[in-house]
């Protein structure tokens, strides 16, 4: 298979080069998926610990919702968004289809889940833990979600990286609501899927090489910053 | 660490910022729903820098299948349209929702299929004996199936030469050109695309340009502007001086310029 060997070549001189117009991709690309997990995360984090610490009529059923709901097929998103944010839908006011700004909240979407499920199984693990002293303590339940989330921080981090891992990947929300226009709303997964039609297949598979790369770092600095975290904890 | 944490949020916020204020800046462009051939080419590459140069206008170029093209520009969500499928062009400014259709440039249908040629097309004296030939051979022929321009014209196409496509070999793949092409060159099957796509097209493994030349795949592409007064919201200035311009005598020669390989792959024809 030649092909593979000129991907490779290709991902390199892609990278080596500094394209501009990858550069311009890769930038939009991170900068879609990290607002979209930093926003689900605001939101997933405490909504996963309340979903752990009370108990309602409806619990069990809201939290089979949740992880189910991650895992909702992009496409799927990507249409309900596209419904919502098109001119003739609810929210076509804004003005936001085919902006960056309608990929970061069909990713929101799409993420939520993932975060927000996660979330409430390690808090509600660590709360079974520390259930008494944390009573003991006098502390309400309100109070007892921004501790929890502290005491599980290093947990959360690999949640919000399984966050960011289905942004960056997915493609079929972001080409429905982007619609992935050149220099506008082309990120790196759209890039692969218009190279890959034009028959163009080394570039495809090179911009998948980067693609892949890209996710590596943010998992290695992640992962650096938990492991320092943990030293100074000893 | 709550600091460095504080330091994070504030970055990933300025980015969250940035990405608003870039929906913002460009005032001026339009969206133009348009269709994959057009894109895939390299066509809008080549002829919409030169309009920008000279009006300043920015277009943004949405390509997908002429259907969803249709669908987007009856939403509201497109300030222009270019596709190709008169028949639906023409309904489409019947039904209210564009004013002005006109006719911006041609090419031609082309079908592919394995360079040994199962069903003997090549020799063929019209296309609706070609696809006579594959259906009566029931050698695999890739269809688009979704709805698209070349979708409407394969089908038109199939009625002509009397023939129902079903069964084993036709496959209908749901898909747009690109991915059509490389799914019929994978598995050995016919196809049909516009010439552009397959020109510009760089996995072609064994297919090849098999029939070629009836009058009855000619392939042509127009310019439609869409409705204001379903659309206020939309506009219609900066679209308008779009379509003219495409129309104008400087468009049509831009469009007639551009080749792949040395090939002119649209040939303009405007009133």
């Amino acid at each position: 298979m030649s092909s593979d060997a000129s991907a490779l070549t290709t991902a390199l001189s892609l990278i080596l080069g500094f394209d501009p117009t990858l550069m311009e991709i890769v930038a939009l690309s991170l900068r879609v998926s990290l607002v979209a997990v930093l926003l689900a995360a605001v939101i997933g984090l405490p909504l996963g610990a309340a979903l752990a610490l009370w108990r309602f009529p409806g619990r069990g059923a809201l939290v089979v919702a949740l992880n189910a709901l991650m895992g909702l097929p992009p496409v799927v998103a990507g249409l309900c968004v596209y419904l919502l944010l098109s001119r003739a839908g609810p929210l076509g006011e804004l003005g936001l289809l085919f902006t960056p700004g309608a990929m970061v909240v069909a990713q929101v979407i799409l993420v939520l889940p993932i975060i927000a499920a996660l979330a409430r199984q390690q808090v509600e693990e660590l709360h079974q833990e520390y259930h008494e002293q944390l009573t003991s303590l006098g502390l309400s339940r309100l109070r007892m979600i921004p501790t929890l989330l502290w005491d599980a921080r290093l947990g959360l981090v690999t949640v919000i990286l399984a966050g960011f891992g289905r942004a960056s990947a997915e493609v079929g929300a972001v080409m429905i609501v982007g619609g992935n226009i050149d220099g506008v709303t082309r990120v790196m997964t759209t890039a692969i899927v218009l190279e890959t039609s034009k028959g163009n297949l080394a570039l495809a598979l090179g911009l998948g090489i980067v693609l892949l790369g890209l996710v590596a770092l943010v998992n290695a600095a992640a992962y650096l910053v938990g492991e320092t975290a943990r030293r100074r904890l000893g | 660490m709550q600091y460095k944490a504080r330091i994070a949020l504030t970055a990933i916020g300025l980015m969250g910022l940035s990405l608003a204020a870039q929906a913002q800046d460009g005032e001026k462009y339009i969206t133009l729903a348009s269709t994959t051939s057009t894109e895939n080419s390299g066509l809008f590459d080549a002829i919409i820098p030169q309009f920008t140069d000279k009006t300043g206008i920015e277009v943004r170029v949405v390509a997908v299948g002429t259907g969803q093209a249709f669908e987007i520009a009856r939403r509201g969500d497109a300030d222009s349209l270019l596709v190709h499928d008169t028949a639906g062009e023409k309904q489409f400014v019947e039904e209210g929702y564009g004013t002005e259709r006109a006719d911006v440039m041609y090419n031609d249908f082309v079908l592919m299929g394995p360079e040994d040629d199962p069903a003997g097309i090549a020799d063929a004296e019209t296309v609706a004996e070609a696809m006579r030939l594959i259906a009566e051979a029931e050698a695999p022929f890739a269809s688009r199936g979704d709805d698209s321009g070349t979708n409407r014209a394969e089908l038109r196409l199939w009625d002509a030469a009397g023939v129902e496509p079903g069964g084993d070999w036709y496959r209908e793949l749901g898909s747009g050109m690109g991915p059509t092409l490389n799914t019929a060159a994978g598995m050995d099957a016919y196809v049909m695309s516009d010439r552009a796509t397959w020109v510009a097209f760089e996995n072609p493994q064994n297919l090849e340009l098999l029939f070629a030349g009836d009058e009855a795949l000619f392939n042509q592409y127009g310019s439609l502007l869409i409705s204001k007064e379903r659309h206020p919201h939309l506009k219609h200035d900066l679209a308008e001086q779009w379509h003219e311009w495409l129309l104008s005598e400087e468009g049509q020669s831009a469009i007639g310029d551009f080749d792949v390989n040395g090939q002119q792959l649209f040939f303009p024809n405007a009133d």
